[in-house]
């Protein structure tokens, strides 16, 4: 007899997430499910609520209403949850008068590794940017820095990786080792979210998608089960109705 | 996938935010600069108002010592947290597996040794302009009050700049804010270092440096609870 295979456990799961801002709802009851593995790409206008919704996810923002947990931990999850995430953002997050190599190894030593030099030179490898590695932030290109702040997030190997418009500033070299380094993060069963304006990104790494517009997910399919030519002329429509 | 490791505590990883701090002002170099910078033109602007014949140096000296320690090392405590802003460090930061508590002590930390490294700079600059002739015990001792103070002025300040920060007039709002809290602590320095510039002994001075010691105390502990309702959940 055989046993009956489980299903995965979430990594990510949201059940009537709601976040408000003063009196304004930015979150108005999401509910998603990321699977170790799986990449949910989020597509949305601006204002549609994505980034409040990383935010969350990252600890970054107590939810408001709902819940929201991440590798099983229910938030605001503290340091336990916050040790499992990692958040790339349009924003570097970095130190500019730091080198590349201390910017990355600050972040391993505050992530406890007990290797943080050699953690973050593999981390800067992956990313194609060891060679910078001793180079102040301040006089490296947009692309350089956001590839370095790609290292970061990546340092700890973290379980859930979020991603907020990753792909901003990056040229192909860069686009190129960051898909790389994603896909192998989620074949070692992490959940990824990535949040973009960008079909094609989004589309290349997911497994799921969804459509967010006004704080609420309008529509999600697993993405085999979606066209991207009838996709990208929805999400225009949802786009255009937003503006 | 493997666990993730034990995140840091909360000492480990206040040394490892302030380590960050002092290497990027140590690169940058640009609020000490300014801070001791002002502390000389402001002893040469007291030395220059200053009537010989109406007060003593000796009496005038200590006065004119806190009140530059005091606006010097604001210079630093703006720049604490406003260093964070610049592409969301501070994000970085909050996301890390730390606590909320860790991330303040190594501010304070880092801003500690930076007006200590003030204070190196003030007090033999006040000490040779109104010509003070200390023994070295007295400067001992003066420097024993000047730690004590600096802890106290720290807690309160980081924990100021860490609110004004995200406010559009940051560098106006945190001496509005913080200088109220500075004015018990300046006072029993400045009443310490009185006593010790006129040739009283240590022990002479001892209630005044006690309760420094009980500012520290409370505003070090006040600060450190109260720092995590500064930031935006």
């Amino acid at each position: 007899m055989h046993p009956v295979p489980t299903p995965p456990l979430a990594t990510i799961e949201t059940r009537g997430l709601i976040r408000r801002f003063d009196r304004q709802e930015a979150l108005r009851g999401v509910d998603l499910t990321v699977a170790p593995g799986d990449c949910l790409a989020v597509f949305g206008p601006n204002g549609a609520g994505k980034t409040t919704l990383l935010r969350v996810l990252a600890g970054l923002l107590d939810p408001s209403g709902g819940t929201a947990s991440v590798a099983g931990i229910t938030l605001p999850g503290g340091v336990a949850a916050r040790a499992q995430v990692g958040l790339i953002s349009h924003h570097t997050m970095l130190y500019p008068a730091l080198t590349a190599r201390e910017n990355v190894e600050f972040a391993a030593r505050l992530h406890g590794l007990a290797s943080p030099r050699a953690a973050a030179e593999s981390a800067l490898g992956r990313l194609g940017v060891l060679d910078r590695a001793d180079t102040p932030v301040r006089i490296l290109s947009r692309g350089l820095q956001q590839r370095v702040s790609i290292a970061r997030a990546f340092v700890h190997a973290p379980r859930v990786m979020l991603l907020d418009e990753p792909y901003t500033g990056l040229d192909a070299v860069g686009a190129a080792a960051l898909s790389e380094a994603l896909t192998d993060l989620q074949s070692s069963g992490a959940a990824l979210m990535l949040v973009t304006h960008n079909l094609d990104e989004g589309l290349a790494l997911a497994t799921h998608v969804a459509v967010m517009r006004g704080g609420r997910f309008v529509r999600s399919a697993r993405r085999d089960a979606i066209d991207p030519t009838s996709f990208a002329s929805e999400y225009r429509a949802v786009v255009g109705a937003a503006g | 996938m493997t666990p993730p490791p034990a995140a840091p505590g909360v000492l480990v990883a206040a040394w490892t935010i302030a380590r960050k701090d002092l290497t990027v002002e140590l690169r940058t170099r640009a609020a000490f600069l300014s801070a001791a910078v002002f502390t000389i033109l402001a002893a040469a602007i007291f030395l220059y108002a200053w009537d010989p014949t109406a007060v003593a140096a000796i009496d005038l000296a200590p006065g004119v010592l806190w009140v530059i320690f005091t606006f010097a090392g604001l210079l630093g405590l703006n720049r604490s947290f406003g260093a964070e802003l610049a592409d969301r460090a501070i994000d970085g930061l909050l996301v890390a597996p730390i606590s909320r508590e860790a991330v303040f002590l190594g501010k304070a930390l880092a801003n500690l040794i930076f007006v200590l490294g003030v204070q190196v700079v003030a007090i033999p600059t006040v000490v040779l302009f109104y010509n003070l002739s200390l023994g070295w015990g007295a400067v001992a001792a003066i420097a024993g009050v000047a730690v004590l103070a600096a802890v106290g002025l720290v807690a309160v300040g980081t924990l100021f700049s860490a609110m004004a920060v995200n406010t559009r007039l940051a560098e106006l709002l945190l001496p509005v804010l913080a200088l109220p809290f500075f004015v018990p602590i300046v006072t029993a320095a400045a009443q310490a270092t009185v006593l010790l510039v006129n040739g009283r002994p240590l022990t002479g001075a001892l209630d005044w440096i006690r309760l420094l010691v009980a500012f520290d105390l409370v505003f070090v502990s006040a600060c450190t609870v109260a720092y995590p309702f500064t930031i935006e959940r």
